[in-house]
């Protein structure tokens, strides 16, 4: 299993650009980036439905795209499963005809009437979709949808699965009960997997290696976990959900200036040399304990998004602070802190 | 009264209508695919001209085509000794080159709003062009080109100026109903003008708005 991918494409306003390779990694590759970044471009590109300026695409060996020696495979030749963000089901055909046109167009493979039937049946079963055998996807849920589509995709019997933010079209009740299915389904299944998304905690949740995409640039690639650790762009740390990120001046080896916090932070540990921001969780700001003077930042203003579980509070000069609702109710009395206090172990160190 | 107009009109109307309805398809299809746009641009416009211009040059042009002494005229002549101006056959033409760009405008429409993804979809599943325009595009698009079919009929029923220049006006072989109903003023006969219209006026609107009520009834 390998998808090898190099390409550069110029979108309207950016230039997308992103190279990674798949070779000897395990499970699902995510790609994570803001909507319009570019990201399912590079789903398309790997497909055939768009074509990159230059570049190179590597599946298992085979080449799909090669600018230079100027080979681009029709997307029928390429044998790849896409799913589409609306599911894309042929609106006039029936849960079994959908699928079954999946085993159809099977690359090389003529199976009988009987056989396709079979396996359709076989499919359906697995997808937990054989009642719905004779509805019209109209008739669907957002769920069932997706069953049926990948069910079809499935029966194509592709070489590498491209899921295109495969839960933006779904309620958001629903949305965790059918990532658990989807995960179930796909642990057992041994082609490459990408999925596209802006979610990071759909990428935490299903991918073991991510490509950040900022903008048309790539802004990282390596194992899911470890990015989120240690993002080391501001872009990256961003997009995995870092709501503070500062620009920082570094004074020495153990202290920095945070201007627009106005502020100056003390560390035991070192400032790597080529730090330009830093960025804090906004969970992991906290309390000052008694008489504690250092690192800390001054908060003003509070507004208050009132969620459900946790209160999130922006201060001015962009200082971000989430925190359990427990933990408000019984720590502070429900009274806004006059400052919070930086801890070292949860500061990210950034660069570019 | 002399009905044969009438049968002239329907037999004109149903044999042109089944050559635009595929000629427009596949027009549709094909411009569809064009990828260059200033193509795409200059093609549509030569395909919709017919439309746009008084059909009297739409006459002009056929003449200058089929006529006696021209081109495909002299083609005709030679190879099929058969000759094309002012037979009943030049009815059907005329009718077939105004109602054709109906047909392929609404046509292209109905294709080109086709969910893309269906297309890419039947693409990345591997299947052929030709089985994705017939089992995915076609049905998808099929109440554009049905309604588009209705009005290209319709307008072929209608045809007047371009008959008249290329099929002439001959009583009982190409004079079609519009054809009738000027030549019945012409003489001051509006009381059979009169019937002609109400006969051609009940049957487009019977058409038009059974093309409605089905669309309704399906919805």
């Amino acid at each position: 299993m390998s998808l090898q991918v190099e390409i550069e494409k110029k979108l309207n306003d950016k230039v997308l650009s992103v190279s990674f390779d798949t070779e000897g990694k395990q499970g699902i590759t995510g790609i994570l980036g803001a909507s319009g970044c570019g990201k399912s471009m590079t789903l398309k590109c790997i497909a055939g439905i768009e074509t990159p300026d230059r570049g190179k695409i590597v599946l298992n060996g085979r080449v799909l795209f090669d600018s230079g020696k100027k080979i681009n495979l029709r997307v029928q030749d390429r044998h790849v499963g896409y799913l589409f963000q609306n599911y894309a089901l042929f609106p006039n055909m029936t849960v079994e005809e959908n699928i079954a046109a999946g085993f159809k167009c099977r690359p090389g493979q003529k199976m009988t009437a009987e056989e396709i039937k079979r396996q359709t049946a076989d499919y359906m079963e697995l997808l937990h979709v054989t009642e719905l055998k004779s509805s019209y996807p109209g008739k669907l849920s957002g769920g069932q949808q997706q069953r049926v589509a990948l069910a079809r995709i499935l029966a194509s019997d592709p070489e590498v699965l491209m899921l295109d933010e495969p839960f933006s079209a779904l309620d958001a009740f629903l949305k965790e009960k059918l990532q658990l299915e989807l995960l179930e389904l796909l642990s057992g299944y041994d082609k490459d997997i990408l999925m596209v998304t802006h979610s990071r905690d759909e990428i935490y949740r299903f991918c073991e290696h991510m490509l950040i995409v900022e903008n048309g640039r790539q802004a990282g690639f390596g194992a899911t976990k470890e990015i989120f650790k240690n993002p080391g762009t501001p872009a990256a740390a961003k997009l995995t959900g870092c709501k503070n990120i500062e620009k920082i001046e570094r004074v020495d080896d153990h202290t920095m200036v945070l201007p627009n916090w106005n502020t100056t932070v003390c560390v035991k540990g070192m400032i790597p040399e080529n730090t330009t921001h830093i960025g804090i969780r906004a969970h992991y700001l906290r309390l000052p304990e008694n008489g504690q003077r250092e690192n800390l930042v001054e908060c003003q203003n509070g507004k208050i998004l009132d969620d459900p579980f946790e209160l999130v509070v922006v201060f001015e000069h962009d200082v971000w602070w989430k925190i359990p609702k427990e933990s408000w109710q019984k720590e502070y009395q429900e009274k806004m802190p006059q400052y919070l206090v930086i801890p070292e172990e949860s500061i990210l160190y950034l660069h570019g | 009264m002399d009905f044969s107009p009438v049968w002239i009109s329907l037999k004109t109307s149903v044999v042109s209508i089944i050559i635009t309805f595929f000629l427009g398809l596949w027009a549709a299809r094909g411009v569809v695919s064009v990828r260059s746009t200033k193509a795409k641009a200059w093609l549509d416009g030569l395909l919709t001209l017919p439309l746009v211009l008084p059909p009297t040059v739409a006459g002009f042009f056929l003449l200058y085509l089929f006529g006696a002494k021209r081109p495909a005229g002299i083609f005709l002549e030679k190879v099929f000794h058969y000759k094309i101006v002012f037979s009943w056959q030049a009815t059907v033409l005329a009718a077939v080159v105004i109602s054709f760009p109906l047909m392929y405008r609404s046509a292209r429409g109905a294709i080109e709003q086709v969910d893309a993804n269906l297309i890419y979809a039947g693409r990345t599943l591997g299947m052929s062009e030709r089985t994705i325009f017939w089992k995915i595009i076609l049905p998808q698009a099929r109440p554009g080109i049905l309604s588009g079919g209705v009005l290209a009929f319709t307008r072929g029923l209608g045809e007047f100026g371009a008959t008249a220049m290329i099929a002439g006006n001959i009583a009982g072989k190409t004079r079609t109903l519009p054809l009738a109903i000027y030549s019945e003023v012409a003489a001051g006969d509006m009381d059979t003008a009169g019937k002609y219209v109400l006969i051609i006026v009940a049957f487009s609107l019977l058409i038009v708005a059974g093309m409605n009520l089905r669309g309704e009834k399906k919805r």
